[in-house]
């Protein structure tokens, strides 16, 4: 199936877009859906009295039960709308962190984190006296039942762990993780932004405490991100962000907060990106999760096949297959990753270079930077033999200087 | 960015500087030295000058970073070796417009002797910065020569 023919900008450019890891191309139908509210719906939701505005607030609140049963969430008010992944991890650091974790208690995280799961967590332990701690990689790039065990401790409260490596693509085993910390009465935080658009999550077979994620990762316009977390746990934090809409009563001293999901919900939200989130949804399960995984595997088989035929290439991934999703860094030996970027975009190939948002993983690889090409079910393979063809060129043109130098 | 531009940026003097400089090194009894770094993308150059009077004698880098990066710290220091400080600055000064595509005049642009060939890195902004970041860190050293001048 060739999926391209849904994607607006993959039929207007010439190019090879191989950066869905950074954000997803988004296809028509969803395009529509975002005009489509904005020429009909467009009012403040849970504002006005009057009946445009009720029509915005059910199609936002339409989008809540959506996602609810998108990701199989038992309530409809753990779904907490946010501007992207970030924000909805610097809630649950605000909001949850900082007001639960005590001095010589631990925070544990993986070292291929993302920047946004990784500093607030410092923040948190600077704040608190807590010990930020880290699960680090095997020789394999995954992180090992052992290296989770001996990690995860009695003093451990938080763990924060990425489903997916938004570098490496390795697919952690967060049930293991799950399971070990609440033995250990710590709560997990689960970072889906890399897992979402390509596999089922169903936050209560992970029995996850938070998961986060963006909608532009996943075909949703840029802007708009989900928390999910346990009503228990939501119901007893404070609010992140204090404005409208998150109140019940406001005094001149004193002000209560709204229920959930509102008292997370301050200010105007985006809800043309809420609608285009819904929308991604609708159209994530027309295509299936099962045909979506079906022609990444087949894609990113053959990209990995294809890569590791050309011998001056440095591959960081697993060779577990199975625990490996769609992301696929590289480096030409000898040649800085920009330069290898710069010469693919001249042979219209996108593809991202430099630390991806995670550089204590980049100097626990010992290395300063990677090129990613990251794929969607809408890469061909003749998006991957235009690939090997433009690193063929960027090799050729590097390849005497590389030499001379060692 | 076409072919054409992409083979004339990276050509044999740009591509000899990045990979085999021999301004990198480090000088004996540098006057100062300063670290210039570009975070997003690692590139990194620690860049050493020594002024006689209102000269710059010796200049030399060590560091890392991508072939833009690397190449223009390396055809700089050629540049600006044995020039005044003024004529350095009024050269730093074109670089950078040159870049910026604040300014096409030939004759300005004679003045850049080799480092000309970075003229197609204003065609290509995600690399804007990688070809200033020595350039930016040569005025931070032409400044605080300055600033040791006036307190004495």
């Amino acid at each position: 199936m060739n999926y391209k023919q849904d994607f607006p900008i993959l039929n207007n450019k010439d190019i090879v877009y191989l950066d869905s890891g950074a954000t997803t191309q988004k296809p028509q139908y969803v395009l529509e859906k975002v005009d489509e509210f904005y020429e009909k719906y467009n009012a403040n939701p849970h504002r006005g009295a009057y009946s445009l505005s009720m029509e915005a607030t059910e199609v936002y609140e339409n989008v809540r039960d959506k996602i609810a049963k998108f990701i199989n969430a038992e309530h409809r008010e753990e779904i907490i709308f946010s501007k992207n992944a970030t924000e909805s991890l610097n809630l649950v650091a605000y909001s949850y962190g900082l007001e639960n974790v005590k001095e010589n208690d631990e925070i544990v995280i993986s070292i291929m984190e993302h920047h946004s799961n990784l500093v607030p967590w410092q923040k948190v332990a600077k704040n608190t006296g807590a010990k930020l701690k880290y699960m680090y990689l095997d020789g394999n790039f995954e992180i090992s039942d052992d290296e989770i065990e001996s990690k995860i401790t009695e003093n451990t409260k938080i763990v924060g762990i990425t489903h997916v490596s938004n570098v490496l693509g390795t697919i952690n085993n967060v049930k293991k993780i799950i399971d070990i910390a609440h033995k250990k009465g710590a709560i997990v935080i689960v970072d889906a932004s890399q897992s979402i658009p390509h596999k089922r999550i169903d936050v209560q077979d992970l029995n996850c405490d938070f998961l986060v994620f963006s909608g532009h990762k996943m075909l949703a316009p840029l802007g708009i991100g989900v928390l999910y977390g346990k009503k228990e746990l939501l119901n007893k934090m404070t609010p992140f962000l204090m404005g409208g809409d998150m109140i019940e009563y406001v005094y001149e001293q004193e002000t209560s907060f709204a229920t959930l999901p509102n008292k997370f919900e301050a200010g105007t939200q985006n809800v043309g990106g809420v609608v285009g989130l819904g929308a991604a949804i609708d159209y994530i399960e027309k295509i299936g999760y099962e045909n979506i995984e079906k022609q990444e595997k087949e894609v990113v088989t053959y990209a990995i096949q294809e890569l590791k035929k050309l011998k001056y290439l440095d591959l960081y991934l697993t060779s577990n297959l199975e625990n490996h999703s769609g992301v696929i860094s590289f480096n030409i030996k000898g040649v800085h990753p920009h330069d290898i970027a710069s010469i693919l975009d001249s042979q219209n190939v996108c593809v991202r270079s430099g630390n991806h948002c995670a550089q204590p993983l980049m100097r626990y690889l010992g290395i300063d930077s990677t090129c990613r090409a990251s794929f969607y079910f809408y890469n061909t393979k003749e998006d991957v033999d235009a690939l090997v063809n433009a690193l063929n060129k960027a090799y050729n043109m590097f390849e005497k200087y590389i030499n001379k130098g060692n | 960015m076409d072919d054409n531009e992409l083979n004339d940026l990276y050509n044999e003097l740009i591509m000899e500087h990045s990979m085999n400089s021999y301004n990198k090194k480090k000088l004996k009894d540098p006057s100062f030295s300063q670290l210039g770094h570009n975070p997003n993308c690692g590139d990194e150059i620690t860049l050493e000058i020594k002024f006689n009077g209102n000269i710059i004698e010796d200049m030399a880098f060590e560091g890392h970073g991508c072939a833009i990066s690397m190449s223009s710290t390396s055809i700089m220091i050629d540049t600006l070796k044995g020039k005044t400080v003024e004529e350095a600055k009024e050269i730093v000064k074109t670089f950078i417009e040159m870049i910026k595509r604040e300014t096409k005049s030939e004759e300005e642009l004679a003045k850049l002797e080799d480092a000309i060939a970075f003229k197609n890195v204003s065609n290509m902004p995600a690399r804007v910065k990688c070809a200033l970041l020595a350039w930016h860190t040569v005025n931070d050293l032409i400044n605080l020569n300055e600033a040791e001048k006036g307190t004495l």
